[in-house]
């Protein structure tokens, strides 16, 4: 019997390994990526990297500044958000509210291809067609463009914010929306008074994690924003080529030698993008966890 | 007053329906597009051939066996450990730090971007380990990738089968483990496989990783051991795509390339959605 008893307890310890081997892992992911960007700022003051306005990583004398790559990815980032939200929104509501099931069980699958794509074949698409196509629409000098990159990203986003505030919206309990529609309420009235509101956390929950995407993405935009390290205006910066922190890591770690200055750099970034995605998924769980439905 | 309501009703959900379709259209407009360019590419020569001619010609081969070598070490990382540490937050944890801890690190984890792990693989397994760029380095990182998916799939999977058919194993006096080992597991396995599915199509798929932790630019053949270096599809994509001079010569690889790609992620995507409405049909009965 205690033969059993002790097996029993072994196994749950094997077991409960394998979850800390996943808090291990962030562990280590934390160590290694802010252990080899912290040692850049032996050589390079960490108020130059957060102030600087220019990013020459093999210029003389060298130049690490974050900004120009960090406000690319806020801008591509920004326009991403401003395109898909309502998009995502407006879908996710006719997909939980108007559409009848069967054309709801046909759409979600489809707007789970969008999630499925692979990111390169998103770049891919948008190099041969959306970025000639945004050159002779708006008459530029090039078409790989921030607007370009918020586009794709954009379109990369939605499946994020379509499922998850669906998700939310179709679990507002039936009782709430019948009663407002007893009241004498039109259903859209009912959806935009009552259940949208009702939703509303898991919606902004969607949003967080559709910014989080879109942060993070890399392959796509390194393919159709251009990749010009320049502070980006705002709106005009949008037509003109920009670079983000996650494409100038995967574009310029191939061509740095282990351990340089430029290499320590290149985490440096990678700590603050990871810092950055860190802080917006805390923000999405709290908030889903905080205005959870409690019937 | 009333018919007011029902005028912006209408408006509202004509709105709806139009940005519902627009999301449709993106959908039908990228694959078609990725479809009709490349179908006239693929042939048996177009799979099965080396590049030829500095990539200007011939097949992706190279490409096709490293996708399935990430795809076999990914899994063989994440697979086993994703379901151990499933039936461990199911089954055994309660409420506390330690849970609070596993829980939050794969949501952190699911959230981290793609590029960040591959800076990761770097340090650690490339560098640190000394790895080198290789297949055994990038595997480990798009495993570690993968994780949450496959812990969070699995653990879904564990959370449909009924309590009662626990209850009625323990009843009969078998042990916790053994009850998980034969009457719990066998009904979630579906939605594991789903997940595990789901997490092929990822991994065929991510290219920022294998940049940084040792996706070749081309290489004269395949890969003989874990620490060689190796081509892959999203990557051979990439290049073909932006590097070089021969872009537009190139131009009918590339949708062949995409194309291929394209197919292995969304058999797997169709596969798994398959799977999953079938089971939750069931389950309905």
């Amino acid at each position: 019997m205690s033969g059993r008893k002790i097996k029993e307890k072994g196994i749950e310890y094997l077991l409960s390994l394998a979850g800390i081997l996943a808090v291990l892992a962030l562990l280590l992911l934390c160590i290694f990526l802010f252990r080899d960007g912290v040692m850049l700022f032996e050589k390079y003051p960490i108020v130059s990297f957060l102030t600087e306005t220019k990013w020459y990583p093999t210029a003389t004398p060298v130049h690490f500044g974050l900004l120009p790559l960090l406000l690319g990815s806020l801008i591509v980032t920004t326009g991403a958000i401003i395109f898909s939200v309502p998009l995502g929104i407006a879908a996710a509501i006719y997909i939980s509210e108007i559409a009848t099931p069967r054309v709801a069980e046909v759409l979600k699958p489809t707007a789970e291809i969008l999630a499925g794509i692979p990111s390169v074949v998103y770049g891919f698409f948008g190099l041969v067609v959306l970025v000639p196509y945004i050159q002779r629409a708006l008459d530029l000098q090039t078409g790989q463009t921030a607007l370009t990159g918020a586009i794709m990203l954009g379109i990369m986003a939605l499946p994020t914010i379509i499922s998850v505030s669906e998700d939310a919206i179709s679990s507002v309990p039936k009782s709430i929306k019948e009663g407002a529609l007893a009241m004498g309420s039109t259903q859209w009235q009912t959806i935009y008074k009552i259940t949208v509101p009702a939703a509303l956390s898991g919606i902004s929950a969607a949003v967080m994690l559709g910014i989080g995407r879109a942060i993070g993405e890399t392959m796509t935009v390194m393919m159709v924003t251009g990749n010009s390290a320049v502070i980006p205006g705002f709106p005009s910066g949008l037509f003109e080529p920009v670079r983000t922190m996650t494409a100038t890591i995967a574009l310029e770690m191939g061509e740095v030698p282990m351990g340089s200055d430029h290499y320590h750099a290149l985490f440096a970034v990678g700590s603050v993008l990871f810092i950055t995605t860190f802080i917006v998924n805390i923000i999405a769980s709290y908030i889903k966890q905080r205005y959870r439905f409690h019937l | 007053m009333f018919s007011n309501a029902r005028l912006n009703e209408r408006i509202a959900f004509t709105f709806l329906r139009v940005a519902t379709g627009i999301v449709v259209a993106f959908v039908f407009v990228i694959l078609y597009y990725i479809i009709s360019n490349g179908y006239s590419v693929i042939s048996l020569e177009f799979l099965t051939d080396m590049p030829r001619n500095r990539m200007t010609e011939g097949g992706i081969y190279p490409a096709i066996v490293g996708t399935v070598y990430l795809i076999i070490g990914s899994m063989a990382v994440a697979l086993p450990l994703g379901i151990l540490a499933a039936i461990y937050l199911t089954e055994y944890a309660k409420p506390g730090r330690l849970t609070w801890s596993i829980e939050m690190a794969i949501n952190n984890l699911a959230g981290t971007p793609s590029v960040v792990f591959g800076l990761f693989g770097l340090a650690l397994f490339a560098r640190y380990f000394g790895f080198g760029p290789s297949i055994l380095a990038a595997s480990l990182t798009l495993g570690l990738l993968i994780l949450p998916i496959i812990i969070r799939a699995s653990q879904e999977a564990l959370l449909t089968v009924p309590k009662e058919y626990r209850e009625a194993s323990l009843a009969l006096g078998v042990t916790k483990w053994e009850t998980i080992r034969r009457v719990v597991l066998p009904s979630a396995i579906p939605g594991m496989v789903t997940g595990a599915i789901l997490s092929i199509g990822r991994v065929a798929g991510e290219t920022a990783p294998i940049l940084l932790t040792g996706a070749a630019y081309f290489l004269p053949r395949l890969p003989d051991s874990v620490f060689s270096q190796f081509m892959a599809l999203p990557y051979h994509l990439y290049v073909l795509a932006t590097t070089g001079t021969n872009i537009a010569q190139t131009r009918p690889l590339q949708y062949g390339t995409a194309l291929v790609l394209l197919m292995i992620v969304l058999s797997m995507n169709i596969i798994a959605i398959a799977i999953r409405s079938h089971y939750r049909k069931k389950m309905r009965r």
